[in-house]
């Protein structure tokens, strides 16, 4: 997702351009030669191969495909997925009590399912089509339009016909990714619309109705999730006309999982029993393999947007594997200084935080500046999760807000300072541009979550009675319990 | 006869069962508990979250004897369960009415 520089565009088009006329000619010149007529000269020219848009889908040939890009975002999307299911599944559902270890899994694995076929039916078209600044158009409903055809061998297709009038096959592309097919693009992209409103969960965890959470979820997913995704992505977006940075989702991912996070947190209110009761993680070794899980799979994620197996893709892998490391370390050393014992789940959560630091630098930034931004979010964080939580008293109960909103916010912050112009070709950072698009993301992230919040609390109810909550969700929800 | 119950901290659980049955115990029952006692509990910290664990995990272990081996079997627990540091357990003894062997029916001493 690169920000969509146009000078970005424009130098893969002017790769992939020469290239893609220098193979079908010498296919097209080796094919006719079965044929036994004497191939008229001029008519043996192929025509000229389509040239991907920069603004809007389009349909080029096979071959203009290039293969390692693909293969890489073939990797990347399944990399992406399993930091949902499981990574964050088992992330979360090691922080809960082990009576709603199951109701917390449910949680990631249904809407991972639920997002899917709303991705299909519209988010995907909402998203990253061109539109209007702040929303997509509806030309990708249910995935129309993108296609694929295969190739058809040009000996059997020039029988009667000379080769260059063979069908030859073609596949759709995103303007966002012009060297891979449309189909591995959308559903990369869908793995982040999976994962924004998963990252949710953490703040309503041990209480809150699963239906009321699925239809949240829907609606989130195309009234705040897609039109943020089109305002930082999509080319004629506001923020990404503006020059915001946001390379693999600080401010789409995120801020806004965690804005939406804290209204959660504020409308539903506290767990019964919350601070009075023990409420410990019931298994942190879950919640460690899970933290790892998301680790490995954040290089889909962040090297993954680059949309190339390239030199971007490969400096975001690096400074995303460093950053983490110092996140990780830095919420270790401040949480062993201040309280005394170096956790488990403290490193873990110092890893979640760095990650969500880099994201959005990311493709921005060289190796040191990672390392900064890794303190800063590391450290931050702990203290957004120990201290602010306490002082503000609302009952984020496994910190989706203090570690996904506020981590956000530092990287997205860190991205205006650091960006370096080598990696992006040109475009500088600016820590004022980037703070417009994270009060833009706050602000309407918060109130439209809190509006949705509100009429589903009217209609449906968002909690379970406290009967319920007692017993656990996992009996009184899915009629299933962990031994 | 007697029943012999010992509360002792978990990771001492083989030393003693390999010194009770050395001295002749035939059979032993082993639960895990919790409690506390002179040692209380700990805090744990979860993001700074603290909790006070009030209950220690411990191991309770129960041994039916003759009267004859109790004292030596209270011996060999002492020795071998002991660090010398609060919490390693306490042990109670109780006098045993009667003892049945369910496969055979056969009772008190030669059913132990």
């Amino acid at each position: 997702m690169i920000t969509l520089s146009r000078s970005f565009l424009f130098a893969l088009l002017a790769l992939s351009v020469p290239l893609a006329w220098a193979d079908p000619p010498a296919d097209a010149t080796s094919a006719p030669v079965a044929t036994s007529a004497p191939a008229p000269a001029p008519a043996a020219a192929p025509a000229a191969p389509p040239a991907p848009s920069t603004t809007e889908p389009s349909v080029i040939l096979n071959s203009q495909v290039n293969s390692g890009d693909t293969a890489w975002m073939l990797a990347s999307m399944a990399l992406v997925l399993m930091m949902t299911v499981p990574g964050l599944a088992l992330f979360y559902g090691g922080m809960v009590r082990k009576k709603n270890v199951l109701a917390t899994l449910m949680q990631s694995f249904a809407i991972t399912c639920l997002v899917t076929i709303l991705w299909y039916v519209i988010g995907y078209s909402l998203a990253f089509t061109p539109g209007t600044p702040y929303i997509g158009g509806l030309s990708r409903l249910f995935m129309n339009g993108v296609i694929y055809i295969k190739d058809v061998a040009a000996a059997a297709a020039t029988k009667d016909a000379p080769a260059v009038d063979a069908v030859i096959g073609k596949v759709s592309v995103s303007h966002l990714g012009v060297t891979i097919p449309e189909t591995v693009y959308s559903m990369f992209q869908l793995t982040f619309a999976i994962i924004t409103p998963a990252l949710i969960c953490g703040a309503f965890a041990e209480r809150m109705k699963f239906s009321a959470m699925l239809w949240f979820m829907a609606i989130w997913s195309i009234v705040v999730y897609a039109p943020i995704a089109h305002w930082m992505w999509e080319p004629g977006g506001w923020g990404a006309t503006a020059g915001v940075l946001d390379f693999a989702g600080g401010t789409v991912v995120h801020i806004n999982a965690g804005i939406a996070a804290l209204a959660c947190a504020l409308v539903l209110g506290k767990r019964v029993g919350y601070n009075k009761e023990p409420m410990a993680p019931h298994n942190l070794v879950l919640t460690v393999i899970g933290a790892s899980l998301l680790w490995v799979g954040w290089f889909g994620f962040n090297a993954g947007s680059a949309v190339a197996a390239d030199g971007r893709a490969g400096m975001a892998m690096a400074v995303t594997q460093i950053a983490t490391a110092a996140a990780a370390l830095a919420w270790m050393f401040a949480e062993w200084s201040v309280k005394g014992k170096p956790s488990v789940l403290g490193i873990a959560s110092g890893a979640v935080a760095g990650l969500v630091a880099i994201t959005p630098a990311s493709g921005f930034v060289m190796p040191t500046p990672a390392v900064i931004i890794g303190v800063a979010a590391g450290v931050i964080c702990f203290f957004a999760a120990t201290s602010l939580k306490k002082a503000l008293g609302y009952d984020d109960s496994l910190d989706a807000f203090g570690v996904h909103c506020i981590g956000g916010i530092v990287g997205a912050l860190l991205t205006g300072v650091f960006a370096s112009t080598a990696l992006d070709g040109g475009q500088a950072g600016s820590v004022l541009t980037q703070l417009k698009a994270v009060l833009a993301t706050i602000i309407y992230g918060f109130v439209v979550s809190y509006i949705i919040l509100k009429v589903i609390d009217m209609t449906l109810g968002l909690r379970v009675n406290e009967e319920e909550e007692r017993e656990g969700l996992d009996v009184s929800l899915h009629g299933e319990h962990v031994e | 006869m007697k029943l012999i119950t010992a509360i002792i901290k978990p990771f001492k659980l083989e030393d003693v069962r390999k010194a009770v049955g050395d001295v002749g115990v035939q059979g032993v029952t082993v639960t895990e508990v919790r409690g506390f006692g002179r040692q209380r509990g700990h805090t744990e910290v979860y993001r700074g979250a603290e909790y006070l664990v009030e209950f220690v995990p411990k191991t309770k272990i129960e041994i039916a004897v003759d009267d004859a081996l109790a004292e030596r079997v209270i011996e060999a627990i002492i020795n071998t369960a002991r660090t010398g540091k609060v919490g390693d357990g306490k042990i109670f003894v109780f006098d045993l009415e009667q003892v049945v062997r369910i496969r055979t029916g056969e009772r008190d001493a030669s059913a132990i």
